[in-house]
Formats: structure tokens, C-alpha cells, sequence
């Protein structure tokens, strides 16, 4: 029985699906956020695995996948700032409480 | 033919993968959603550590699960009492995500397992075939602005980090 | 002739109403004052320059065998439909547009020098010169004009200069109905006279080119003039209603000049059209623009002539406006509304001689083109003793701040120049000898009888009630009872400053003097001269009525008494049915608000409101509904934006995939 790409792309893709189903339905915005980062590190799994089995002496995939993980970092802590900054406006952190700025 | 350890290996960090990314969806408590979080991160970790990359592994641990989730513990903390419970969805909003996520699983599996350049080669294999990924060359790999490096994007990302802390202190700040 | 002379005439007062009308608001008053006056007496010396050089030169272009000819100066192409429908620009000369060059630039600088007394502390100095030299502008471009069309568009011009100076004080809601009134009702009327220019152009530009109208411009008032019967013959004979169509022509062309002369029953503007500053009033509403429909008719006089029922209309109309307006200005309080009534009748005076001429020698009549020569020869005399009038009007009305004689009387001996200057006016104005309006009336009379001796005998009783409404005024004016108001510190009446004083001197001496003009001499029906003489009959007639209709205004009016509250309690129907000027806004108001408005307009409105309204807001409300239905798809969520970029998505993935199999 051999580990092959398939394997590991698998459960990447059902944390993708778990990510894009929790995106959806979570009414939150810290959920959201980790619905989010959920599907990144699919994205991120993808890379490394694609780089591991297509492309074996190259080192792109890991490369972005570093990238990606100093990005998330940044992302995560602007949005938790600018989350944090609504919830002294609003009060919670409910999505659907920020209309200010829909229409 | 790979090792019994490692498939052991691999079943176990999937299963559990799989099955916490899923909790991290569905719990109503949002730390515990955070805790499972980490795990599903912790397993990725592990996967990268499998595929022979350790320090790309040893970076998330550091980042995700030493930083950002971190991040994440706080702003829960911060913004509500941690025995809060997110109401119940109503089933309309959950058929949706339901079906949009199975959709996108579906076609994802259907693709991938499609896919042509899936030629079946086994982990033990790729692992013989490529190079060993030591610091050394990780450290060519973001110091150099030839082919293949990354010099410009590494300082880009620095530059993007220092913006993120001033933007970040600057929108979270009382006023 | 050069084409200087005339070109500047008409180019001063245009360059005078940009000038004023766009730079006057920087200009301090006196500035402004001075430059209309100075722009227009040089006009008034360059017309008289042409009118003299036209009668008196002796040049061939503009008299041949000692008949005057009629001369176009210049006549440029400026709009070319067709070969035959050709609009041009031009100057003509010939004896009646010479004529109203003297009487238009010589009331025109009088009105300027009397406003800079009368407007000097008027908000709004500037502007009123302004749209007093447009107003002099389009008048004199509406005398020289050489074919219709020209003359349709300074007709209007003159239209729209008179809207803008009667609304002058746009902040009375009065004035501003007035000014109204007077442009829908002349428009409504030029509407009528388009409709004959059309008839009329259209039957001449569909006659061959090698007819005897030749390729001539359908408009041209030569042609026109020179051919009357080859313009009849045009026509090919179509009749409508009983009429050729020529007829219907100039009938049609005819009531666009009942509305600007206020002719029954367009003549309702007019009175109202007062409360425009009084100058205005003498210029435009009394002397020059609304003998734009006299002028008309003998403009056409030849086209009126070949259809003789066209004469005997305006003869019929101006008949029954004469006396309809003496009869009301009996009747009146306002003194200004006395003098519109006034010039109403003069003018229908004007009309009704112009319609009692012949073109042809007719046997047992001396002289069958009197009517024409009579007519222009009172809208001469006419136009300066009746501007004479309202400029004294509005030296009274400057110096005691009222429109009303009641507040008036006993002002002789207050405002000596005013009061004689106005007693040599009232005597013009009734046929006193040997002021002018003797010496017109008694031509007109003479025509008059001419032509049926109905016309004379209703006509001299005109003049009679003409010399008693004017002598009723003139005794309530200035004798009556002294006004115990004038007794009081700071309300004593005095006479008006130089510059409202000298133009009534000149007019007053010009009202003395004109009827000795040997008129005939100059101007005729076909260029002819014409040696006026007295017709000894007439003039008695109308002396002696005349003169009785003085003497029972000064038995009434002298001094205070009964006797007026006495006539007035005999007949009271009578008295308010003139005062109310025998109802006729109300019967207009009548048919507008009651009729036109209930009937038409409602379901104009209705159609309106609903069908076209309708159908707009049908879209907008769909338009609106419709963004109410999808704005949900911009709702700004993201996680439905997530959802739908994720169907997408798979549905491409889906087709995709489909395609590859």
C-alpha cells in the first residue's frame, strides 16, 4: 500500500470543504476568520504536496507555502484588529451587525 | 512500498484532521472551535514534517499555533465570555452550506482523482528522488535574487509585516 | 443712398442694448443715462437725415415724375428655402416707413430724457434703458422692414421688448399679470398672422416662374405691392367659407394687428399694460408700438385694396372699437387707463379711415385715397399730442403719487408747464383748431364720408365723446376741488424736473405746429402728392361737436358739484358696465378659466397626468421594483457573495469537466 498524492489531497480537501461550509453558515466573525484559515491551509497542503510528488527536486511549492503562512499572520492580525475595533463600535461581532457599510 | 509506520502515521493525522477541520465548523463554543482549530494546524504540521519538509513544519507550529492562534484565543477572549454559545443555525442556512461545501468537495475529488498526472508514485519514492531540504539552501533560497530565489518577495513580505503592525496597532487603538 | 446711414440706424440701438444690458450693471446711472440719451438723439438726427434726404433730395431712386418711389436701401439673402421662399434682411424706404423713422427716434429721445427724471431713483435704472433701446431697435427694424418675414420678426421682437418693459416693476404682482396678459394676447393674435403670411406665401411661391410674379421672393413687400391682382390671380380662385383665399389672407394678417393695436376684443391687454412705467407707456402703449397694426394695414394696403371685404372689415371692427373705448374712458378713474382707452380709440379712429380708402379714382369723390393719407397723418399727430398726454400723466402722477384723479384736482396752479402742456394735448386730441389733431381728424372725417355717410356721422360722434372724456379729465385733473392734501407740509405738488419738462414743451409745441405739415405732400397711398385743403362741412360738424362736448364737460367738471353723482345715480347699470369696461376680462376670464381650462384642459391634464405621466413613472416604479427585487444580490454580505462565487465556480468546474469527457 503506497502513500501516494491522492492521499494526502484527500483531507486537504475536506478541510477545504469544512472551511468554504463554515465561511457560509457562521454568523461570527472570529469563526469566520478561522473558517478561513482553514481553507488556506488547504491551499497550503496543496502546495507542499504538489511540490513533493510532481516536482521532487524543486522547492517552489514550500517556498509559497512560507509566503503564505507570513501573509496568513499578517491577515489574521489586521482582521482581528479591525474586528476588535467593530466590536467597541457595535458591540458584538455578529456579521450581520456591520451595515454601515452594505448598499 | 512506504513503511507501516508512516501510513499508521498518516491515517492517524488524517482521521484527525478530518474530523477536527469538520468540529472546528460545527462547534458552537468558538474556543473550542480555536482548540480544534490548532489541531487541524498541528496535523498539518505533522503532514509537512512527513513530506519531509521540517522546517516549513516547525514554521507553522511557530506561526500558526504560537502566534495566530494566540491571536485568535485573545480576540475571543476579548469579545465575548468563552461559555457562549452561537445560536442554533436555521436548517435553510445550513442546507446551503451544506450543499455548497459537498458541491465543492465532489467536484474537487472528482478532478483530482481525474487527474492525469497522478502516476501513482509512492511516498518513499519521491522522497529518494528529490534533495534533502537543509537550512543552508533554505537560506540561499531567500538571499539570492537568481533564478529560483526570492530575494525581493522576502523583503516584500517584511516590508508587508511591518505595514500589518502599524496598520494593525493603528485600527485597534482606542480613540 | 448709402447703406450707412441706414445700417447705423438700426445697429445704434442694438449695440446700445447690448452695451446697457450687459455691461449696465457696472455702470453708475448717470453713465447709462447719458449714454442711451446721447445714442439716441444721434439716431433721432440720422433719421431725420434719411427722411429728409427720401423726401426732399429729389434723387430718381426715390421720385420719379413727382411720384415717390419705394426704394430698398439694401435687402440681403439671409435664409434661402426654396427658389420663390426666400427670407432677406433688409431697409426699405418709401414714404410711410420715412415717416415712422421721424415719429419713432423723435418720441424715443423724448422717453429717454423724460425717464432719466421719472426712473432716476427706480431700482433698475440701467436695464430699463436697456430694453428701451431694444425696444427702439426692433420697432425701427419692424418700419424698414422689406418683406413679411422680416417684418414677423421684429414684430415679435417688438412683442417681447414691450412684455419686458410693462413686467419693468417685476416685483408687483400686477405688473407682472399685465406684462403676461399683453404677450399672451398679441401672440395669440400673431399666431392668426402667421397663418395668413403662410396662406398668402404659399399661394405666391406656387405660381410659375415665368408667371407675372416672375421668381421674385414670395415675401418681398415690392413685389407684393407692385402686383396686387397678379397675387389675387395666384390664388387660382380657391375660395374657402365663402371667401377667396386672398381674403382670408389678409384678414388672417389683419387680426395679428388687431392684437397689437388692441382692437375689439384683443383689445384687453392694453389697459392693463399701464402698469408699466408711464413713459413706457408713451412710448410704446401709446405712440409707437401699437400703431404697428395701422401700419401693417397700409403696409398692404394694395394686397387690402384687390379684396375690398378685407377693408370693409377693418372698418367695421375699428367702428365699434372706437366708440367702445370712448364709451369706457367716460367711465374710468385711473388716468392712466383714460389715455389707454383713449389711444384705443384714436387708433381704431386710424383703422377705420385706413379701411375707408380707395386705390382706384372713384367717380364723385375728390379724392378716394384720402382714407390712407388721412390715417397716417393722425398716427402722426396722434403719436406726439397722446405722448404728450402720458408724459404729462406721468408728471402728475410723479408729483401727487397717484394714479387716481380723485386724488387729484385743483393742480393748475401747482404745475403750470404741466397743465398747459396737458391743455394743448386735450385740445389736439379733441380737433380744436389749429392744433393738429384738427387737421387729422377732419381728413379722416372727410374719408369717412367718403366713403358712407354711416361712417362719418357715428365717427364724428366718436370725436365728440373723444373731447369730452378728455376734457373731463383735464377738469378733474386740474380745476374740480383742490385736494386739501396739497395744504399740508412736504405734499405740495410742483412741477417735474428739466427733464421731464422740455419734452413736454417740445411735444406740446410740435402738437401746435404739425397740422400745418402739408402731410399730403409727402405721403399718399401711391406716392402722389395730394393738396390737403379744410372741407368747410366737416370741419364745422365736428368744431361744433367738439366744441359742445367741451362746454358740457365744463359745466360738470368745472367745479365740484352734483351733477356728475347725479348722471351717474340716473343710469347706474350703465356707468358700472363702462367702468368695468363692459365686462369684457370678465367674460374672457369666463371663457379661459371656465370654459377652455374645465373643458379642454382638464382632459388635457388627465391624458397628461396619467397616459404620459403615466408611463414615466411606469418605468420608474419597474425600474425601482426591480432594483428592490435583486438589490439582494449586492447585499454586501460576503458570505453569500462566497456562495455564489462557489456555485460559479462549479458550475464552470462542472462544465469543464463535461467538455473534457
Amino acid at each position: 500500500m503506497d502513500l501516494t498524492m491522492l492521499w494526502y489531497l484527500v483531507p486537504s480537501i475536506i478541510m477545504f470543504a469544512a472551511g468554504v461550509y463554515g465561511f457560509c453558515t457562521r454568523k461570527n466573525m472570529i469563526a469566520l476568520l478561522l473558517s478561513l484559515e482553514l481553507m488556506l491551509n488547504a491551499a497550503d497542503l496543496n502546495f507542499v504536496v504538489f511540490n513533493r510528488f510532481l516536482f521532487p527536486d524543486m522547492f517552489e511549492g514550500m517556498v509559497f507555502t512560507l509566503f503564505a503562512i507570513a501573509i496568513a499572520a499578517a491577515e489574521t492580525a489586521i482582521a482581528i484588529a479591525i474586528i476588535i475595533n467593530i466590536y467597541r463600535e457595535v458591540g458584538n461581532t455578529d456579521i450581520n451587525s456591520v451595515k454601515q457599510m452594505k448598499f | 512500498m512506504d513503511s507501516v509506520a508512516n501510513i499508521i502515521l498518516y491515517f492517524v493525522v488524517a482521521i484527525c484532521i478530518v474530523v477536527f477541520s469538520v468540529m472546528t465548523v460545527i462547534s458552537r463554543k468558538i474556543l473550542r472551535a480555536a482548540t480544534y482549530l490548532l489541531f487541524v494546524l498541528l496535523g498539518s504540521a505533522v503532514f509537512y514534517f512527513q513530506l519531509g519538509y521540517e522546517f516549513l513544519g516547525a514554521v507553522q507550529i511557530a506561526v500558526y499555533a504560537g502566534g495566530i492562534m494566540v491571536l485568535f484565543v485573545f480576540s475571543i477572549l476579548l469579545t465575548r465570555r468563552p461559555d457562549d454559545k452561537a445560536p442554533l443555525l436555521d436548517s435553510h442556512r445550513r442546507a446551503i452550506g451544506i450543499s455548497v461545501s459537498v458541491i465543492g468537495a465532489v467536484l474537487l475529488i472528482l478532478a483530482v482523482a481525474t487527474m492525469p498526472l497522478i502516476d501513482g508514485k509512492s511516498l518513499t519514492t519521491v522522497l529518494s528522488e528529490g534533495p534533502d531540504v537543509t537550512m543552508a539552501q533554505i537560506g540561499y533560497l531567500f538571499t539570492g535574487s537568481g533564478k529560483f530565489q526570492y530575494l525581493l518577495p522576502f523583503e516584500a513580505i517584511s516590508v508587508l509585516l511591518l505595514a500589518c503592525i502599524i496598520g494593525g496597532v493603528t485600527v485597534a487603538r482606542k480613540r | 443712398m448709402a447703406p450707412t446711414l441706414p445700417i447705423l440706424i438700426l445697429a445704434i440701438p442694438f449695440a446700445m442694448f447690448l452695451i446697457l444690458g450687459i455691461g449696465g450693471v457696472k455702470m453708475p446711472r448717470k453713465v447709462a443715462g447719458t449714454l442711451g440719451i446721447i445714442a439716441n438723439g444721434t439716431l433721432a438726427v440720422l433719421a431725420y437725415i434719411v427722411a429728409f434726404t427720401y423726401f426732399f433730395s429729389g434723387s430718381a431712386d426715390f421720385i420719379i415724375d413727382g411720384v415717390r418711389q419705394q426704394y430698398q436701401v439694401f435687402d440681403v439673402t439671409w435664409l434661402a428655402f426654396t427658389d420663390r421662399m426666400v427670407v432677406n434682411i433688409g431697409f426699405l424706404l418709401d414714404p410711410i416707413c420715412a415717416m415712422m423713422l421721424v415719429v419713432i427716434t423723435t418720441i424715443s429721445f423724448m422717453v429717454h430724457l423724460y425717464s432719466w427724471g421719472y426712473m432716476e431713483h427706480e431700482p433698475g435704472f440701467q436695464r430699463y434703458y436697456a430694453f428701451l433701446a431694444l425696444f427702439t431697435f426692433s420697432m425701427l427694424g419692424l418700419v424698414v422692414a422689406t418683406n413679411i418675414f422680416q417684418m414677423y420678426i421684429f414684430w415679435e421682437l417688438v412683442g417681447v421688448s414691450s412684455y419686458l418693459l410693462i413686467g419693468f416693476f417685476y416685483k408687483l404682482p400686477s405688473a407682472v399679470s399685465a406684462s403676461k396678459k399683453a404677450f399672451i394676447v398679441t401672440r395669440f393674435a400673431d399666431l392668426f398672422m402667421l397663418i395668413g403670411i403662410l396662406v398668402l406665401s404659399y399661394c405666391v411661391s406656387q405660381t410659375p416662374a415665368d408667371g407675372p410674379l416672375g421668381t421674385a421672393s414670395a415675401f418681398n413687400f415690392l413685389m407684393l405691392n407692385e402686383q396686387p391682382t397678379n397675387v389675387l390671380a395666384s390664388t387660382l380662385g380657391a375660395t374657402f367659407m365663402g371667401g377667396s383665399i386672398l381674403t382670408w389672407a389678409m384678414v388672417l394678417i389683419f387680426v395679428g394687428g388687431m392684437g397689437k393695436s388692441a382692437m375689439m376684443p384683443l383689445h384687453i391687454w392694453l389697459p392693463d399694460a399701464m402698469e408699466g412705467p408711464t413713459p413706457v407707456s408713451a412710448l410704446i402703449h401709446a405712440a409707437t408700438m401699437v400703431v404697428a397694426g395701422v401700419y401693417l394695414v397700409a403696409r398692404f394696403f394694395p394686397l387690402f385694396c384687390v379684396v375690398p371685404d378685407s377693408l370693409t372689415f377693418i372698418s367695421i371692427v375699428g367702428a365699434i372699437t372706437a366708440f367702445y373705448a370712448a364709451v369706457v374712458a367716460c367711465a374710468q378713474i385711473d388716468i392712466k387707463r383714460i389715455l389707454a382707452f383713449s389711444t384705443i380709440s384714436q387708433i381704431a379712429f386710424m383703422m377705420v379711415s385706413l379701411g375707408c380708402a380707395y386705390d382706384q379714382p372713384i367717380e364723385g369723390v375728390h379724392y378716394s385715397g384720402l382714407g390712407y393719407m388721412a390715417g397716417m397723418f393722425h398716427l402722426f399727430t396722434h403719436a406726439m399730442f397722446k405722448a404728450l398726454l402720458f408724459l404729462g400723466a406721468g408728471a402728475l402722477i410723479h408729483a401727487v403719487h397717484s394714479n387716481d384723479y380723485t386724488k387729484m384736482g385743483g393742480l393748475w396752479k401747482y404745475m403750470p408747464i404741466t397743465h398747459w402742456t396737458f391743455l394743448i394735448g386735450c385740445l389736439a386730441i379733441a380737433g380744436i383748431y389749429p392744433f393738429s389733431g384738427f387737421f387729422s381728424k377732419d381728413e379722416m372725417l372727410a374719408a369717412m364720408f367718403n366713403r358712407h355717410w354711416f361712417y362719418g356721422v357715428w365717427m364724428t360722434m366718436v370725436a365728440g365723446l373723444t373731447a369730452f372724456y378728455m376734457f373731463r379729465m383735464y377738469f378733474l385733473v386740474f380745476w374740480w376741488e383742490e385736494n386739501p392734501e396739497y395744504k399740508k407740509e412736504g405734499h405740495k405738488p410742483h412741477d417735474a424736473p428739466w427733464q421731464m419738462s422740455v419734452p413736454l414743451i417740445f411735444l406740446a409745441l410740435v402738437s401746435c405746429v404739425a397740422g400745418f405739415i402739408p402731410f399730403g405732400e409727402f405721403v399718399t397711398y401711391n406716392g402722389e402728392p395730394y393738396h390737403i385743403h379744410i372741407e368747410p362741412q366737416v370741419a364745422a360738424t365736428s368744431l361744433t361737436v367738439a366744441v359742445l362736448a367741451i362746454a358740457l364737460a365744463f359745466v360738470m367738471y368745472r367745479k365740484k358739484n352734483s351733477l356728475p353723482s347725479k348722471f351717474k345715480n340716473a343710469m347706474p347699470a350703465l356707468w358700472e358696465a363702462a367702468h368695468r369696461r363692459f365686462y369684457w376680462d370678465e367674460i374672457y376670464m369666463f371663457i379661459t378659466h371656465k370654459i377652455i381650462f374645465n373643458g379642454i384642459c382638464r382632459g388635457i391634464a388627465w391624458f397628461d397626468r396619467h397616459i404620459i405621466d403615466g408611463a414615466m413613472d411606469g418605468m420608474a416604479s419597474m425600474t425601482q421594483w426591480a432594483s428592490l427585487k435583486i438589490k439582494g444580490m449586492q447585499n454586501g454580505s460576503i458570505q453569500s457573495y462566497v456562495i455564489w462565487y462557489f456555485l460559479g465556480a462549479a458550475v464552470l468546474a462542472a462544465i469543464t469537466w463535461i467538455c473534457i469527457i
